[in-house]
């Protein structure tokens, strides 16, 4: 760094917030090297949002936990008309819908899986098979499993008409998530009871921010199979079910506040 | 009642006075997403002309949204100053843009006037305004507001310090709060967005922002971005709060979806007004402007309650909610919404002005969140550009973030760099107050906002020295 660039002693502080705190100054401006880290971290949220989905990937890695699959694609076509159309990714394409009409299903299934890169690929290649194995494990049996379904293009609702279709009780979509600066590769996981086309987020549980920086997958695959056996067993999701497996934020700690302690 | 224009052989015929203003709006894929926007180039250019024809009064008599079902169009219609309205009854959308330009519309001229417009006529005449009208009109306008300082004065622009962290860990909100001060950053409020919405957890953090800002003697305000109704449960336990925050729309339907009404803001506004906790002014008067309201074109398509209008203009409406209420701050969260309603910079960048020219227009403080997410196609260019230009424009504040990355929202809003580089380029300075305080704490250098001070000021210093 040369001498044109101000430090900042209270960068020490960082330990305390994830934050962009102290970065020190040239002139007003940010140091050089400090831009750069922000573009790199721009860019790699921009990848995640714009990355090819490994559809064959995942598919290869959920059938190596012996689970079936299906793979699947939205009414968006592409990125582009994906993020312009929400109203299209939550629907399915003409062949997907025809592949499971054709599907024949022996008796009804508690919970079916859905799998769609939503905005960030990288998300659910990462995480989407690791948190199946973990959430079979979490459940036990006594749980009849519908084949795993992989969209393309896919958002939330998706899960809706595969839901229906597949006739499963509940419906569990695991998707990617807007992509944060410092966090590319963040998973959200939505369960709804009684999947079909028209429900509305209120009537859905998410659990959000899997990853290994965020919520554990463990712990979030816990998380999902509490709510899984309260939702069978009460025969609904969404506001009227409260996740009470959430730990409550730590209380605000003022003595914590060091600008208000004794000089 | 149905308007038409023809080009040579070519008539466009458009329904409604709603229709023909989506159909002139500047593009953008939230209107195309809601299918009200126009089908191609030349009939956005035909609708533009005939909106340009259609007279003033005409908004009078025939609202986008129905009076009977909507309670904002009620706001609008009953609250509506004829008399300041007068002397533009005779005028055109066009002739609306010529008279704001011209050298007739001074200050004085637009403040008399501003009761006098609705907001759809002040999203009317946007529509047929290129970057450099919004630009020139709003920097007409003058709007001051104040609690504990003063903002909007001309040549200053504010900012709000974003202290957010995921947890609501009152260590890391405090590291950046104090990053922000020694940036100068934080004279229009601080103001925390909660990880949480717990009505104790709030209270706590805003007995925390209390704390330092008597303390250090900050002239400034706190704000917890909470529901209204969990800020009134706030106030009921005792709790010190500034500002009442809230998010509005401008449809009914819209405000509905955030769990609010006129009549909530309007008791949530007593409450505060009640704690008196404005400071005194040299003119023996309290500051009494108690609301912080945010606003953002989509959110009414979002929530389904569009009414078949353009986001703009449902925006607009928004900012006649706001005024009711006489607010300290305004602003859009202009891209924080996605790229399914403003799909890249260049969308992003035109909204950012409509907003800020179409609130200062109506009378409102108006700042902006200069913002895009991850999704959107816009990066720290664009951002930088809609910061310069709203700069120019005299917009009254802006955000302010550590190193321009909110770890709790997931979005890249401008940094405590970004301000000054603003401050520095443009010539403006903070709230006269703030600037008084930094000079005070050493963080500025004497007489000159935009430079800091390399050492590291006294008072934080010592305690600084005790932490590390």
């Amino acid at each position: 760094m040369s001498d044109a660039v101000t430090k900042n002693p209270w960068s020490v502080l960082r330990k305390h917030t994830p934050a962009r705190i102290g970065l020190g100054r040239s002139g007003i401006s940010q140091p050089t090297s400090v831009q750069l880290e922000f573009q790199l971290a721009h860019a790699q949220a921009r990848d995640a949002v714009h990355r090819p989905f490994d559809h064959d990937a995942v598919e290869v890695a959920v059938q190596a936990l012996g689970l079936p699959t299906l793979q699947l694609h939205s009414a968006a076509a592409d990125r582009p008309t994906y993020l312009k159309r929400p109203d299209l990714g939550r629907r399915l394409d003409e062949a997907s819908r025809s592949r499971l009409e054709a599907l024949e299903m022996e008796g009804r299934p508690d919970v079916a899986v859905v799998i769609a890169d939503g905005l960030s690929a990288l998300a659910v290649e990462s995480h989407a098979a690791p948190f199946a194995a973990l959430l079979r494990t979490a459940l036990g049996a006594g749980w009849r499993w519908a084949p795993v379904a992989i969209v393309r293009q896919g958002r939330v609702a998706v899960g809706d008409p595969i839901g229906h279709a597949l006739g499963a009780r509940l419906v569990v979509v695991l998707i990617g998530e807007r992509p944060g600066l410092s966090s590319p590769d963040s998973m959200g996981v939505y369960v709804t009871w009684a999947p079909r086309p028209g429900r509305v987020d209120a009537e859905r549980n998410c659990i959000s921010n899997v990853r290994p920086e965020g919520l554990a997958l463990q712990a979030a695959a816990d998380r999902l199979a509490w709510l899984l056996r309260e939702a069978r067993q009460r025969e609904l999701t969404g506001v009227d079910l409260k996740d009470e497996s959430v730990p409550a934020l730590a209380p605000v700690n003022m003595a914590d506040s060091f600008l208000l302690s004794g000089d | 009642m149905p308007y038409a224009h023809s080009i040579g052989s070519q008539r466009y015929v458009f329904e409604d006075l709603r229709t023909l203003m989506a159909r002139a709006t500047p593009a953008r894929s939230g209107d195309e997403l809601a299918g009200v926007a126009a089908q191609s180039s030349a009939e956005r250019a035909a609708a533009q002309m005939a909106l340009a024809d259609v007279p003033l009064r005409a908004f009078l008599n025939e609202a986008v949204v129905p009076y009977e079902e909507d309670e904002v169009t009620r706001l609008i219609i009953d609250t509506h100053d004829a008399g300041a309205f007068a002397p533009l009854a005779h005028l055109t959308v066009g002739g609306l843009r010529d008279w704001l330009l011209s050298d007739q519309a001074d200050s004085a001229a637009l403040t008399r006037a501003a009761r006098g417009f609705t907001p759809e006529m002040a999203a009317a005449v946007s529509k047929i305004m290129r970057h450099q009208d919004l630009i020139l009109v709003a920097r007409k306008c003058r709007v001051e507001t104040r609690f504990r300082d003063t903002v909007g004065l001309p040549g200053r622009l504010s900012t709000r310090l974003q202290p957010n962290h995921p947890t609501d860990s009152a260590a890391g909100i405090a590291a950046s709060v104090l990053d922000g001060l020694l940036y100068g950053s934080g004279d229009a409020v601080i103001g925390i967005n909660p990880a949480s919405d717990n009505v104790a957890q709030v209270t706590l953090l805003l007995e925390m922002l209390d704390a330092v800002i008597q303390r250090y003697e900050i002239p400034t305000q706190s704000c917890v971005l909470t529901h209204v109704t969990n800020t009134i449960q706030c106030i009921e336990r005792g709790a010190p709060v500034d500002l009442v925050f809230q998010s509005i729309g401008g449809t009914e339907g819209t405000n509905r979806s955030f769990g609010i009404d006129l009549a909530v803001l309007g008791e949530a506004r007593d409450a505060a007004l009640s704690l008196e906790r404005g400071a005194m002014f040299a003119d023996g008067r309290r500051g009494t402007n108690v609301m912080y309201f945010e606003t953002g074109q989509g959110s009414a398509l979002s929530a389904q309650a569009n009414h078949g209008c353009d986001q703009q203009t449902i925006e607009a409406r928004a900012y006649a909610v706001a005024r009711r209420f006489e607010p300290l701050l305004v602003n859009s969260v202009v891209g924080f919404i996605g790229p399914e309603y403003l799909y890249d910079g260049r969308q992003i960048i035109r909204a950012g002005l409509e907003d800020h020219f179409c609130a200062k227009l109506l009378g409102l403080p108006m700042g902006c969140d200069i913002c895009y997410t991850n999704h959107a196609e816009a990066d720290q260019n664009d951002m930088d550009t809609l910061l310069t230009l709203l700069g120019v424009a005299g917009c009254s504040f802006i955000m302010g973030i550590p190193g321009s990355d909110d770890v709790m929202l997931n979005y890249q809003t401008t940094s405590f760099h970004d301000a000054l580089y603003a401050r520095r380029v443009l010539g403006l300075k903070p709230a006269p107050e703030f600037e008084q305080w930094l000079e005070k704490m050493r963080i500025t250098q004497p007489g000159s906002p935009d430079r800091l001070v390399d050492a590291l000021p006294p008072a934080f210093g010592r305690m600084l020295e005790h932490r590390v």
